[in-house]
């Protein structure tokens, strides 16, 4: 990973306080790949994908997307987020075409944006035709759809998913699941996919970062990761993966 | 939205008050147009008559007829409630919003502005106002319209506070969406419902201020009156004629009845949803026949039951007749064994632990043919021996380890109050054996852990001391609601680990309910999946890999990744959604969903049957091959 382009944290240091939430952390998302971002909640991961978006303050150390700072003000986002609870990520009043037509990129007429928010709802699987609806009348796994389609709306280089599936019903993650697989080879999107289901970021990921107390303890390709880690900490979550036929994994009492 | 307010007026309370405020608003309009020369004509013949048949309220000092004068009033003491109420919204919103718009710094200033300004007397702000304004309608206006603005303040701050932590307006900021369009587009919107319902409360408010104001002499001068006026100048005379206030009195009354009704009924309409009148429910659905001839649960000889379910059902009453979320669900579970209950969210899984553990709550209504905890009958009415059982027996362990916990007390004690409680145990003794159960859970240095408050403990110790908690009696049965969602793997495995040494030591027996398949799979001996309230299957848990028979807990399986996932071929999903519990089809629930549904399924509901070797499924094609379906559609079914 020595590409100049794509997402890039550089000894990313973030403080709420007293706590040290994210402690020089240096990661890439190279364009057109899918970086999954495991460890388990306090890790720091979901801090450090707000940091990028500039909902957390960055202390120390830089984010740059294809080697300039990642704007966080004005109307041209290119790096876009997709959030755990669809329930609470759509605004319950506003349209799903309403919420999708306000992150495209401003200059269009009302005719190109309404075509642009048909297509995204084709894009991500959802009839074009009920744009008007509101969030209520749709289910977990079609509200995540929409907020897909949002972020893709502002054209972005790179999108962060963060733990867009453990809010959902197992049956609709398979879904939401093979769609982000779709979207990233179909449009060639550099996804940062964080999650603390492993299983879930073996089957989207290409390349696999595990965090734990605020630092990155092991990275390399997803399949080297899982199968033969380096560092303990990945291997205590392997062992952990229920129904994980690890062969270091302890025996359980019967 | 429209119908949610037009449930303001489903109850008698609502429909009187929205009534009596759109009279009161009807008179504002018309009054002044009918009755302004009645109201005004001097009759010098007449001065300060009582009630009599040509003037019901009597006359002033001038002879004018007071119940005209009351009614003419109307308009001027709705039009200052209402501008007064306007400048109080206003300006709350103003402040309250501020904070918001103008970044994080700034809105520490203005909230403590909003701070200070509540706690201020509003009466005092009042004479202040009178003083810069001078006495008069516009000085009462402000004054009563500032004094409120601070409350409003308060409460825009807050509503705004809690739907800026929502999600969808980071997302919004992060489209780079600027904070003054949020706030219009995504903020105000969601903040009207309450604003407007305390806006109403508040103009009800803001009219008896005025008549306050009014009656001091600080509010609206002559030659104009208002409610508050006509009192003033009524109370004067009122040994000679007590009508002559009486009547602004009670329109001072009725009006500030109306607003604040309205508003409550508002807020309540809108607060807990259009609930109609709880239907009556039918009778008891379990028929003698049922108790009679019971689907024998497979396996057992019915000795070594720890739990035996028959029939269950749980109803609640809903806006278009009763909702049956658990539809006839019947198991045993045995001494030491582990029985998985999965299912999506809406199954019914849940709530038949709750309805086990006697914890379904009003309105609800648990029903079986049988339900029995270690041969007792728990349908009998609550009685003391049944609660001592339930709390000695049966351990319930929940998903939020938070809230089962009093956070103002130490651990300890809230472990020893069951021991204290149930088995009668002294202080000392409950709290020692306390300290026994939480390092019976492994939680090291139990002795200062037991010193302890809630918070101190982690999220997975919590849960083992929730556990801990269910060890001080010496329990037959753990049924665990979704015990590891919230939390993280490693501790959801040193959980699970937990759970099943208890088990192999003391052949306690377990109902784990999870929507995760992997962890049921792995922990438990035999498995009953759920669908729109019903068992569709039960089978052993080594089964359920390989050899599932029923469609439903095929695809279950299928569409979980593990770590040994084909990354090549897409993950096989379950089209369409869950069968929503107040409209469940008829025949099989599945059917919607199935690749192997014919006209049979959805006609005809399939029974739970046993195939004799201790499995059941209730599918008329159980086991039938499954051509592998990619759906990659969900369909937007309205």
């Amino acid at each position: 990973m020595t590409t100049e382009g794509g997402l890039r944290f550089e000894d990313v240091t973030v403080r709420y306080g007293a706590t040290t939430a994210v402690d020089g952390v240096s990661l890439t998302v190279p364009p057109g790949q899918v970086v999954g971002l495991v460890g388990e909640s306090g890790s720091g991961k979901s801090t450090l994908a707000r940091a990028a978006v500039g909902l957390a303050p960055v202390c120390a150390g830089r984010i740059t997307l294809d080697g300039r700072p990642v704007p966080t003000r004005g109307r041209r986002r290119p790096l876009q987020m997709v959030f755990q609870d669809p329930y609470s990520s759509l605004d319950p009043r506003m349209r799903i075409g309403d919420s999708i037509a306000e992150a495209l990129p401003p200059g269009r007429s009302r005719a190109e944006r309404r075509a642009e928010v048909e297509r995204l709802l084709e894009l991500v699987h959802l009839d074009p035709g009920r744009a008007a609806v509101l969030p209520a009348l749709l289910s977990g796994g079609q509200r995540q759809r929409v907020a897909l389609a949002r972020a893709l709306a502002a054209d972005p280089q790179v999108v962060i998913a963060d733990e867009i599936t453990s809010a959902l019903d197992v049956s609709i993650q398979g879904a939401v699941l093979n769609l982000v697989r779709e979207l990233q080879r179909e449009l060639g999107l550099s996804l940062l996919f964080i999650s603390h289901n492993l299983a879930v970021v073996r089957y989207v990921a290409s390349h696999v970062a595990v965090m734990h107390d605020g630092a990155i303890v092991e990275e390399g390709p997803a399949h080297r990761v899982l199968t033969d880690p380096c560092h303990d900490y990945t291997r205590e979550l392997l062992a952990a993966v229920p129904g994980s036929t690890a062969p270091d994994r302890p025996r359980r009492t019967p | 939205m429209w119908r949610r307010w037009r449930g303001v007026l489903r109850t008698p309370l609502g429909l009187g008050a929205a009534a009596l405020t759109a009279a009161v608003l009807v008179l504002a309009v018309v009054a002044p147009m009918l009755w302004t020369d009645d109201a005004n004509a001097v009759d010098t013949g007449n001065i300060l008559a009582g009630a009599s048949g040509e003037h019901w309220a009597g006359t002033d000092n001038l002879g004018r007829d007071i119940l005209y004068r009351t009614l003419v009033a109307t308009r001027l003491s709705v039009e200052l409630a209402v501008a007064a109420t306007a400048i109080a919204v206003l300006a709350g919103l103003v402040l309250g919003t501020a904070g918001f718009v103008l970044g994080r710094r700034s809105s520490r200033l203005v909230s403590a502005t909003i701070n200070i300004a509540v706690a201020f007397p509003g009466i005092l702000l009042a004479l202040f106002f009178a003083v810069i304004f001078g006495v008069g309608a516009t000085g009462a206006v402000f004054a009563i319209g500032l004094a409120g603005a601070p409350v409003f303040g308060r409460l825009t701050q807050t509503l705004v506070a809690g739907v800026a932590a929502r999600d969808f307006i980071s997302a919004a900021r992060i489209a780079g969406v600027g904070r003054l369009r949020i706030l219009v587009r995504h903020v105000l919107p969601n903040i009207a419902e309450p604003l407007v319902v305390n806006a109403t409360i508040g103009a009800g408010g803001a009219l008896l201020s005025f008549a306050g104001l009014s009656f001091l002499g600080l509010g609206v001068q002559q030659p104009d009156y208002d409610w508050g006026r006509l009192l003033f100048d009524g109370v004067g005379s009122i040994y000679v004629n007590p009508a002559a206030a009486l009547a602004p009195g009670a329109a001072v009354l009725l009006a500030g009845l109306a607003f604040n009704l309205l508003g409550e009924s508002i807020a309540k309409a809108l607060g807990v949803g259009v609930v109609g009148g709880i239907p009556a429910l039918g009778p008891a659905p379990v028929s003698l026949a049922a108790e009679d001839a019971p689907v024998e649960p497979a396996g057992h000889d019915g000795t070594d039951l720890v739990l035996d379910v028959r029939d269950l059902e749980v109803t609640f009453p809903g806006a278009r007749g009763p909702i049956r979320p658990v539809r006839g669900v019947s198991f045993g579970v045995r001494r030491g064994e582990a029985v998985g209950v999965v299912g999506e969210s809406g199954s019914g899984k849940s709530l038949t632990a709750l309805a086990v553990s006697r914890l379904v709550g009003e309105p609800g209504r648990v029903e079986a043919s049988r339900l029995e905890l270690l041969g007792h009958d728990l349908r009998a009415r609550d009685s003391r021996a049944q609660r001592r059982l339930l709390g000695t027996s049966l351990t319930m362990v929940f998903q939020d380890p938070m809230t089962s916990f009093n956070p103002t007390r130490r651990m300890g004690g809230q472990l020893a109050e069951v021991a204290r409680h149930h088995q009668g145990m002294d202080r000392r003794a409950a709290l020692a054996r306390a300290v026994d159960r939480l390092r019976a859970v492994r939680i090291g240095d139990p002795e200062r852990r037991a010193h302890q408050y809630p918070h101190e403990f982690s999220g997975g110790m919590r849960q083992r001391a929730m556990i801990g908690m269910g060890l001080m009696g010496s329990p037959a049965l753990i049924v665990a609601d979704e015990p590891t969602t919230a939390l993280d793997v490693t501790v959801q495995q040193q959980v699970l680990d937990l759970l099943a040494t208890i088990r192999a030591a003391d052949d306690v027996a377990l109902v784990l309910i999870s929507h995760d398949v992997t962890v049921v799979g792995e922990v438990c001996d035999r498995v009953l999946v759920m669908y729109a309230g019903r068992i569709v299957e039960d089978l052993p848990a080594a089964d359920l890999a390989g050899s599932a028979r029923h469609p439903y807990t095929r695809a279950l399986v299928a569409a979980v990744p593990d770590m040994d996932t084909d990354l090549d071929q897409p993950l096989a999903v379950i089209p369409g959604r869950p069968v929503d519990p107040a409209d469940v089809p008829p025949g099989c629930a599945y059917a919607a969903r199935c690749p192997l549904a014919t006209a049979r399924c959805r006609a005809e509901d399939p029974p739970l049957e046993s195939d004799g070797t201790g499995r059941r499924v209730a599918c008329w094609h159980a086991g039938e091959p499954i051509a592998v379906e990619i759906a990659d559609r969900e369909e937007v079914e309205v």
